[in-house]
């Protein structure tokens, strides 16, 4: 197959435009077309792991074209070690949103469309190596996430939205000025990002730090790091089930996803530097703070939401390591963080369809009423734990593993917040699930074979990664040995290293 | 080469037409009854203007008049920019419910007067002629803001505009007269001639007398502090006369502000940077302008209701984004000003051709009739109305993105790393009241007393066009570039 990259990337977009064609008075077809044009992006993904040479740390199934040829801006897409799971949480998040959204009845012609073009956006910032394209991408995905949280949200939805919206275009502002800078510190001038980390020796150590700085900021408030974070419970509370899906599945990872592919390619002297700050210890606060907010919650989904933050930390706190250990453990993290809020959200938002509210102690006793949700709610929660078998422990153990030699009091921060996060899951599990049944939801209607649909394939990975692990492993290991080589190998100024 | 009168009528054929159209105008409007037709009749003499225009595009530099106008890639682009302003503005009108109750005769006269005066602007070489079409250009503006006899609203804006637009050019020619003074001509090249040699007065008086000059040129791009008549005249004057003060006054302006500070008094080194002359530091008292004019223009459009006041703040704040260009003193710079400026002509003209038609089905301009727009009928404009309201945001996939990506590029390259702040704060602000009447056109449900809003072809046709080429030139931009490239070319001539 030719071109897999942009057939992955735009084919959503082929069926936004199919979706736009469909008449008025047939707009159940609608959601039909969504799932047809997700469904090849999945057997996609597949296809570009099963053809991935794991040996090599290089970009495969590169295409590129000349765009702008006067500015050098080239249409460049490739995939290596850092960006292939991240093509396949996405394929698989976004079929699974579509068949999570079936139950949109308003205006569904709009909300698939949307859908559609924020995959083409998300698949595009992964797969992009051209700065320039990778930036189009990551702006595309704030139209589409507005309006999808705006008009099909819950009651604050405007102020929800327009939030999100402001938060992160300040962060994509910063990320174009520090993009313009590195495009004229170069020479010649070039957007494409494998020149630009091959020329990272000359870069002055100052012009380093500040463009990190600002580039840290613009995906900081992707990930959330603390302090940008306020924006992500309200825009999780009030967005429909299947975008606080594809918003924790997906979307943070991108925060992340550019560190790694911006920050620690371009920039390893600033980032050898700055990480331990920026990243090993926001990473901790972003644990141990999530996990605090997440026990006072009263709404499931905000619940969910701060665990997602305190989740992500881990993330962060892995990538500071600078292990090889940790920096996997961080991106196989952010998979199995993505597969695993995933279903949370899929689960809150089953709840929500029965009873209309979210209030952790307005229920009790569901498990009579409905066992097998129960059942998939006490898996996931226990997959959210990090309990042993299942994928979140692998990654989590690597993380800290990885970040012990050079952060050991923040991994004794990061590993002693499994117990607040076991303690607010559980609670949760026991106040929604066990004890006395609130008469009000009696006989409430167990899991219908399309929610149980989204869910399944879902567990199936989180259970069959926690035994077999190395299907994702494999793939990202050399790419991400060969970057953390990278950055550990570029010098430290004297005044820091004694720091280490 | 300077053509002497005879000569020079080659070259200014486009203005010769429309004088011709102006008068024919005139004339029938005298015979006929039925004046219908006259507006479809402006519209075929703009057109051939364009057209005329565009056809000269590799004809030689020259100067003409005996050095009054100059004829050179610079103002060939800002010229075409201008007719395709006329073009906008007259095809608006005639689809204006407010200009079908106007004298339609004289309306479509003093417009393509109007836009005969900007044509000239566009191209003046001579602070008289500088003088002169600007002052040409603020009468024609006055009356065609005061063009709704029986609108209060409309008086008050042309008195306004008046009263502002007296003083800013009584100060800019007192300006001039200083330059006389201290070069001993008014002719550019003289001046600039005059200034690298030294000159006379000192470089405090040189000083002074550009701050004069800035406000009658301020005045006429709409920047902080010579702003103020923007917003009453732009709520006041009929929308098809708005954008056509929006894009084509403010065209006009950005082309004699360049032509001044850059060929005139500046001077142009190897690699592109410009340099000024006497080392008068007239580009940081820009900078100022240039910073304070897009940070009030955002801050004071939040609070706006009237969509048409939002779309007035904007264009200041726009202005001052712009003017970005003319700071950084160099080609980079003045590219992408010119780069801009195309930009903002389609989604600004568009933003107020959706204000049009949601005006001329629900008499309504407050952001408020916009509620649940997208709900009732009004999807496709809604949808225009975004994609405009986004790229004059900057949000990539519309040609407003790449024009912030060229200013911002040239900042950054011109190592102004504070306006790049301020220029990218004020970007995320604006935001903010952009997405207003976004989210109040599908984020809200319409109440059921706004009215329908149906489909008028002939708008939908010209708003159609403008969105796709916000789009279509958003995603491939090459060629535009390229012309805004070629037409970096200032003639100075011999003289």
């Amino acid at each position: 197959m030719s071109h897999p990259l942009t057939l992955i990337t735009f084919i959503p977009l082929a069926g936004a435009a199919i979706i736009l064609l469909v008449p008025k008075g047939q707009q159940g077809i609608v959601k039909w077309i969504a799932a047809a044009a997700t469904l090849p992006q999945v057997l996609i993904a597949i296809g570009l792991c099963q053809g991935f040479d794991t040996g090599t740390a290089a970009l495969q199934f590169v295409e590129k074209y000349p765009w702008i040829s006067s500015y050098n801006i080239n249409y460049f897409m490739g995939v290596d070690g850092i960006s292939i799971a991240m093509v396949l949480l996405t394929a698989l998040i976004c079929f699974i949103s579509v068949f999570a959204s079936f139950g949109i009845e308003r205006a569904p012609k709009g909300y698939f469309t949307l859908l559609m073009l924020l995959d083409t956006g998300m698949m595009g910032v992964f797969v992009s190596v051209d700065f320039f394209l990778f930036y189009i991408f990551w702006e595309v995905m704030l139209l589409p996430m507005y309006f999808l949280i705006g008009i099909w949200g819950g009651p604050r939805r405007e102020y929800a939205a327009i939030k999100f919206f402001l938060y992160t275009l300040l962060g994509s502002v910063l990320i174009l000025l520090a993009m313009l800078g590195l495009y004229y510190y170069s020479s010649p001038v070039t957007f494409d990002m494998t020149q630009l980390a091959a020329r990272s020796g000359n870069y002055g150590m100052n012009f380093q730090r500040i463009v990190w700085i600002a580039l840290f900021i613009g995906f900081a408030i992707k990930i959330p790091a603390f302090p940008f974070h306020t924006w992500l419970p309200d825009a999780h509370v009030e967005a429909p089930t299947a975008i606080s899906v594809i918003l924790a599945g997906v979307l943070l990872k991108m925060g992340t996803y550019g560190i790694l592919r911006v920050n620690f390619s371009i920039l390893p002297g600033a980032s050898h530097e700055l990480a331990w700050f920026f990243l090993g210890t926001i990473g901790t606060i972003n644990i141990v703070y999530g996990a605090l907010c997440a026990m006072g919650q009263t709404d499931f989904k905000r619940l969910v939401a701060y665990s997602s933050i305190s989740h992500m930390g881990y993330v962060m706190l892995g990538i500071a390591g600078f292990t090889a250990a940790g920096i996997n453990g961080a991106v196989f993290q952010m998979f199995n963080h993505g597969t695993i809020t995933a279903m949370l959200f899929i689960l809150v938002g089953v709840i929500y369809d029965r009873a209309h509210h979210r209030e952790i102690d307005g229920f009790g006793g569901l498990a009579s009423q409905m066992p097998l949700y129960a059942g998939i709610t006490g898996f996931a929660f226990f997959a959210g734990m990090g309990l042993p078998g299942l994928s979140a422990f692998i990654s989590e153990v690597l993380v800290l593993i990885g970040a012990w030699q050079l952060h050991s009091l923040m991994t004794v921060f990061g590993a002693a917040t499994a117990i607040l996060t076991a303690a607010y899951l559980l609670w949760t599990f026991q106040r929604i699930y066990l004890g006395p049944l609130n008469e009000k939801y009696r006989g409430l209607p167990d899991l219908t074979f399309r929610e149980a649909f989204t869910l399944v394939p879902l567990g199936a990975i989180v259970l069959v990664l926690g035994f077999y692990p190395h299907l994702v492993l494999d793939l990202i290991n050399t790419s991400l040995v060969h970057l953390n080589q990278l950055v550990l190998s570029s010098p430290l100024p004297a005044a820091l290293a004694s720091v280490h | 080469m300077d053509l002497g009168n005879a000569a020079s009528l080659a070259c200014f054929l486009p203005e010769l037409l429309i004088t011709f159209g102006v008068l024919a105008i005139v004339l029938i409007d005298l015979m006929v009854t039925d004046k219908s037709h006259l507006g479809q009749l402006a519209l075929v003499v703009a057109a051939g203007v364009l057209i005329g225009i565009l056809a000269q595009a590799g004809t030689p530099s020259a100067s003409l008049f005996n050095r009054m106008i100059v004829f050179d890639g610079f103002a060939l682009f800002f010229r075409a920019l201008i007719a395709i302003a006329a073009v906008i503005a007259i095809w608006m009108s005639i689809g204006s419910k407010e200009v079908k109750s106007c004298d339609q005769g004289e309306y479509y006269a003093i417009l393509l007067s109007s836009t005969l005066a900007m044509l000239l602007m566009a191209s003046a070489e001579n602070l008289l002629m500088a003088y002169l079409s600007l002052e040409f250009v603020s009468l024609t503006s006055y009356i065609l803001t005061g063009f709704l006899r029986h609108n209060r609203r409309s008086q008050e804006a042309a008195l306004k505009y008046l009263i502002y637009g007296g003083v800013s050019s009584g100060t800019m020619i007192y300006g001039m007269s200083w330059i006389f003074g201290i070069a001993g001509s008014m002719d550019f090249a003289a001046i600039n001639r005059a200034l690298s040699a030294g000159g006379q007065g000192s470089v405090l008086a040189v000083f002074i007398a550009l701050v004069l000059i800035l406000a009658g040129m301020g005045y006429k791009v709409g920047s902080v502090p010579f702003h103020m008549w923007a917003p009453d005249v732009y709520t006041g004057a009929p929308i098809p006369v708005t954008t056509f003060l929006a894009i084509g006054s403010k065209a006009a302006g950005f082309a004699l502000l360049t032509r001044f500070f850059y060929p005139a008094i500046s001077h142009l080194a190897p690699g592109g940077a410009w340099i000024a002359l006497k080392g008068v530091d007239w580009p940081q008292l820009l900078l100022v302008m240039c910073m304070i004019t897009m940070t009030l223009g955002n801050l004071a459009a939040l609070q706006q209701t009237n969509m048409k006041r939002l779309l007035a703040y904007s264009s200041i704040a726009q202005a001052g984004y712009a003017l970005m260009g003319l700071v950084v003193l160099s080609n980079d710079g003045i590219r992408a000003m010119l780069f801009y400026m195309l930009a903002y002509y389609l989604m600004d003209a568009g933003a107020f051709l959706v204000v049009m038609i949601v005006a001329n089905q629900t008499g309504r301009e407050d952001i408020a009739a916009y509620r649940g727009l997208a709900w009732r009928g009004g999807i496709v404009p809604a949808i225009a109305l975004t994609i405009f309201l986004f790229s004059l945001t900057g949000i990539p996939l519309t040609i407003g993105f790449i024009g912030k990506f060229y200013l911002f590029a040239a900042v950054i390259r011109g190592q102004f790393y504070l306006l790049g702040i301020v220029g990218i704060l004020n970007s995320v602000v604006a935001l903010y009241y952009y997405v207003g009447p976004i989210r109040t056109m599908f984020l809200d449900q319409p109440n059921g007393d706004e009215g329908v809003v149906s489909a008028e072809p002939w708008n939908y046709g010209l708003m159609g066009a403008l969105a796709c080429l916000t789009i279509i030139l958003g995603l491939y931009w090459a060629p535009i570039i390229a012309i805004a490239d070629r037409s970096l070319n200032f003639f100075m001539g011999s003289a």
